[in-house]
């Protein structure tokens, strides 16, 4: 399964100029970023920055307004099963798994854009036909294999719990065999064992080949797990660079914590008001208790 | 011994307690008890006049809804004596005897009830009743109180905050999935699916014989209570767990038993609706590629058949066709199948980019300009095609190979007559139709569709074409409709705009074809079958309440969607065996999967 990475780094994915307008809204404001292959990129930002309207013009659900996208030196047309085609494969943010398939099922439509049978050829069941479902079968089998999902090959994706609906999502965007994998906040909601296991998962991903790109809020398991990280704030890049340089950045810090407005309390006021809540304690417990 | 006293004893550590509180072996002797006393009553006189159809008159020979009393008590006394837990009587109740003996005595109930009502209200009073119905009806009560008063087959769920009655009673109607049967001969495994599908066979045959409107009610109530009187005991997860196993041999015993119909059949009537069924059926199992796959509402899906319809009639050869030409069968059935296709893929390339709502809209509207367009090509009000309201008429019959289908046919001392002929020839599309069903389902174009289906978006992010796998749908759906419709042009002599309508009281329109799929099981072959066969027969036999058809039938449906919104068939992807843990997300086994795969990923 693993296959080396080439020791040359290639562009995988070039977005130049990314500019996405809503009307007069503009999410995403000429936001350019390189994927290299072998790579694990984080996209952090506070709520609203626009990663994911980002990712979704990367995907072509939306059509950048400016800007274009282009995987391997070739220009992505805006639409997603191309893109998906041409080998960019994503998860999404709010689980999209299809709930009523079975978990082998959601595999083997990852699979469709590595296929090429069509009606009749399931209609009259050729040698090809059968060998192709045989494959596909085989491959999806080895991406639950791979994501631990196997023993469960059988069951609705609906009644898996969460931690594996996630997995399952990354082993249906795997199936499609892609050079780029994006990943919309893969570990929300998940407990840090099972968002160890996550950046486990991403690791070995990396190692077949597959370049990664990763929005998430989880600080601790961006910084461990990327090799390059990018800032969007308000729809534009603020900083790009190594985990520690983003980590130190004081724009980064300000955009998550806020910066001191005009006339904030200084270090003075602060310190007279705390002394003011100390010598009335009384009156603070007695509304902690009414609450 | 052991071991049945272990299954039929309620499971420990839950609420058991019966609606009816009894000492439990007088529940029993009650419950069998009452049945012995309702299938006794079955053999004595009903009323004293034949004037009630079936003749309820004759002592010692049960007739009409008399039967239906005997079988349906019969199984009553069965699974009440299952409950004893007597050797060789473990099978019939495999998942819990006690809510299937609960249905069938009030199935019982059901039936003798409308017998007695009938026959009072036809004949005017209740004097008209011989004893024999008083005996079946008090053994009916009595063993529908006694089987109330048996033990739940499964525990009240003790987190239930609906404790009311209703909700009990309900309960008390259910039972545990049986457990994996002990595996058969495979010889006797397949002998039972045989049997089935012969039952199936004849319990179809008696539901389309039925001569009158009061016995076909009693059909109806008797095979519902003791349907699901069979599906709680277990015999029918049994069996579709055997035709999962053998789904060639199944599928071949299915076409057997709807092969032999024809051959049961001495009235030719009869043979005409079980011809009707079956176009409509094959119908409504091509509108469920379109709604049930893919999940496109079509709403006009009977102009796709009327297309078919049409063209086959206007290429026969008929008087009444405006174009002089005659075509052998098979090339008329290729051209109707063609002329839907090229209609299938220029109403859905444009509106199938469309989503939901929409595309209901615009097939609703495409159905009503079919029908309106026929209507107006008729010389007068556009070019002279169709010849507007009167239709096609006089088409002639089909003729194979030199067999005419139109005169009756002698095969092995059975004389199939012209109706017969065309259900044969109807089969033959029926299984077509069946083939592409399940081929195109289970294959990557087919799980293209229900992903379509289930989440566009993700869909189209994992690299599906979603407008092309949608037309391919549509089209197909339209295809197959089409053919459909070749034979319908035969079969009714005439082709008219009115036959083709949206909603009407009789089948096939397009309202009814959508109520079969969705009453039947969306996404199902045998569901659209049985939704068709029943949403036919029930209006062609119930003529007697012709005004209030269409409000039953919408309160049927309205009941069944509160009750069972999953249909009567419902779409178990790939057989799922693991039914009774629905909810498998429990947590003790989570913390160990995550473990093993950090060790796995990292690997």
């Amino acid at each position: 399964m693993n296959t080396m990475t080439t020791t040359t780094t290639t562009t995988v994915l070039d977005a130049s100029d990314v500019t996405m307008r809503f009307g007069g809204l503009t999410a995403v404001r000429s936001v350019s970023l390189t994927v290299n292959s072998g790579e694990i990129v984080g996209l952090i930002g506070p709520n609203g920055a626009g990663k994911t309207t980002f990712f979704n013009c990367l995907t072509g659900l939306y059509v950048p307004t400016e800007g274009k996208v282009s995987y391997k030196g070739t220009v992505l047309p805006p639409k997603p099963h191309l893109v998906t085609q041409a080998g960019i494969a994503r998860t999404f943010q709010n689980i999209r798994l299809f709930a009523n398939m079975t978990v082998l099922e959601n595999v083997l439509v990852g699979r469709h854009t590595r296929t090429k049978e069509g009606l009749w050829s399931a209609l009259l069941r050729g040698p090809g036909f059968k060998r192709a479902e045989k494959e596909s079968k085989e491959r999806a089998m080895e991406l639950l294999e791979f994501t631990g999902l196997a023993a469960k090959a059988d069951h609705l994706a609906r009644n898996l719990p969460y931690g594996e609906q996630r997995k399952l999502e990354i082993a249906r965007a795997l199936a499609s065999e892609p050079g780029l994998l994006l990943l919309d906040e893969p570990t929300a909601g998940m407990n840090p064992q099972e968002t160890r296991a996550a950046e486990e998962l991403i690791f070995a991903i990396r190692d077949m080949g597959i370049a990664v790109l990763v929005i998430e809020h989880d600080m601790r398991f961006i910084f461990n797990l990327c090799d390059r990280v990018a800032c969007l704030v308000q729809g534009e890049k603020l900083v790009e660079g190594t985990p520690e340089v983003v980590q130190s950045d004081e724009r980064v810090i300000a955009a998550y914590l806020g910066t001191p407005f005009e006339g904030a309390p200084g270090a003075d006021e602060l310190a007279e008001v705390e002394a003011a809540e100390a010598a009335a304690p009384s009156t603070n417990s007695r509304t902690e208790e009414a609450q | 011994m052991a071991d049945t006293i272990t299954k039929n004893s309620p499971p420990t550590g839950g609420d058991v307690t019966p609606l009816i509180s009894l000492p439990a072996a007088t529940a029993r002797i009650a419950t069998v008890a009452g049945s012995v006393l309702a299938l006794a009553g079955t053999f004595m006189a009903w009323t004293w006049t034949s004037a009630f159809p079936g003749d309820l008159t004759v002592t010692g020979y049960p007739g009409g809804l008399q039967v239906l009393v005997l079988i349906s008590s019969a199984l009553t006394l069965l699974f009440a004596l299952s409950g004893y837990g007597i050797r060789g009587l473990n099978w019939v109740a495999p998942g819990g005897p006690n809510a299937a003996a609960r249905l069938t005595a009030l199935g019982t109930l059901g039936t003798v009830g409308y017998t007695l009502g009938a026959i009072a209200f036809q004949l005017g009073g209740v004097v008209n009743l011989e004893p024999g119905a008083w005996v079946a009806g008090i053994g009916a009560l009595i063993a529908v109180v006694g089987s109330l008063a048996l033990p739940f087959d499964q525990p009240f769920p003790a987190g239930d905050p609906d404790k009311g009655g209703w909700a009990r009673f309900r309960h008390s109607l259910t039972a545990p999935h049986p457990p994996r049967a002990r595996a058969l001969p495979s010889a006797v495994e397949i002998l039972i699916i045989v049997a089935g599908f012969a039952l199936g066979l004849i319990v179809f045959t008696y539901g389309i014989d039925t001569e009158y409107g009061e016995l076909f009610v009693g059909f109806l109530i008797t095979v519902a209570f003791a349907f699901t009187g069979l599906a709680r005991a277990g015999l029918v997860s049994r069996l579709t767990a055997l035709t999962a196993r053998y789904r060639g041999i199944s599928l071949a015993a299915a076409f057997a038993a709807a092969l032999c119909f024809p051959f049961t059949q001495d009235n030719d009537y009869y043979a005409l609706i079980g011809t009707n069924i079956l176009i409509f059926a094959t119908v409504a199992l091509g509108l469920n590629v379109v709604v049930g796959l893919a999940g496109l509402l079509d709403l006009g899906y009977v102009a796709f058949l009327g297309v078919g319809a049409y063209t086959a009639a206007l290429v026969s050869g008929s008087a009444a066709s405006t174009i002089g030409v005659e075509f052998p069968f098979w090339a008329a059935v290729l051209t109707g199948g063609a002329v839907s296709l090229v209609f299938g893929v220029v109403i859905g390339a444009p509106t199938l980019r469309l989503r939901g709502d929409y595309l209901a809209i615009v097939t609703l509207g495409f159905g009503e300009i079919f029908r309106v367009t026929m209507n107006n090509l008729n010389g007068a009000s556009g070019p002279d095609v169709t010849n507007g309201a009167q239709g096609i008429s006089a088409i002639p019959d089909v003729k194979i190979f030199g067999f005419d289908l139109g005169s009756p046919h002698d095969i092995g001392g059975f004389t199939l007559g012209r109706n017969a002929n065309y259900f044969l020839l109807m089969l033959l599309f029926t299984a077509i139709v069946v083939m592409v069903f399940n081929r195109s389902g289970s294959s990557r174009i087919g799980r293209a569709w229900v992903a379509i289906r289930e989440d566009e978006t993700a869909a189209t992010a994992m690299g599906i074409n979603g407008f092309r796998v949608k037309l391919i749908a549509f089209a197909l759906g339209a295809t197959l409709a089409g053919l459909a419709g070749t034979v319908q042009a035969h079969v009714a002599y005439s082709v008219t705009p009115d036959q083709y309508e949206f909603a009407g009281t009789a089948p096939p329109n397009s309202a009814f074809l959508l109520a079969a799929v969705i009453l039947g099981g969306m996404g199902t072959v045998s569901g659209p079958l049985i939704g068709g066969a029943l949403l036919y027969l029930i209006p062609a036999k119930l003529d007697f309440m012709d005004d209030y058809q269409l409000l039953l039938f919408g309160l049927a449906l309205i009941l069944l969607m509160r009750f069972r919104p999953e249909g009567i068939v419902a779409n178990k992807r790939a057989q799922l065996q693991f039914h009774e843990n629905d909810q498998l997300d429990l947590p003790e086994q989570r913390l160990s999967d995550t473990a093993v795969d950090t060790t796995k990923a990292g690997a």
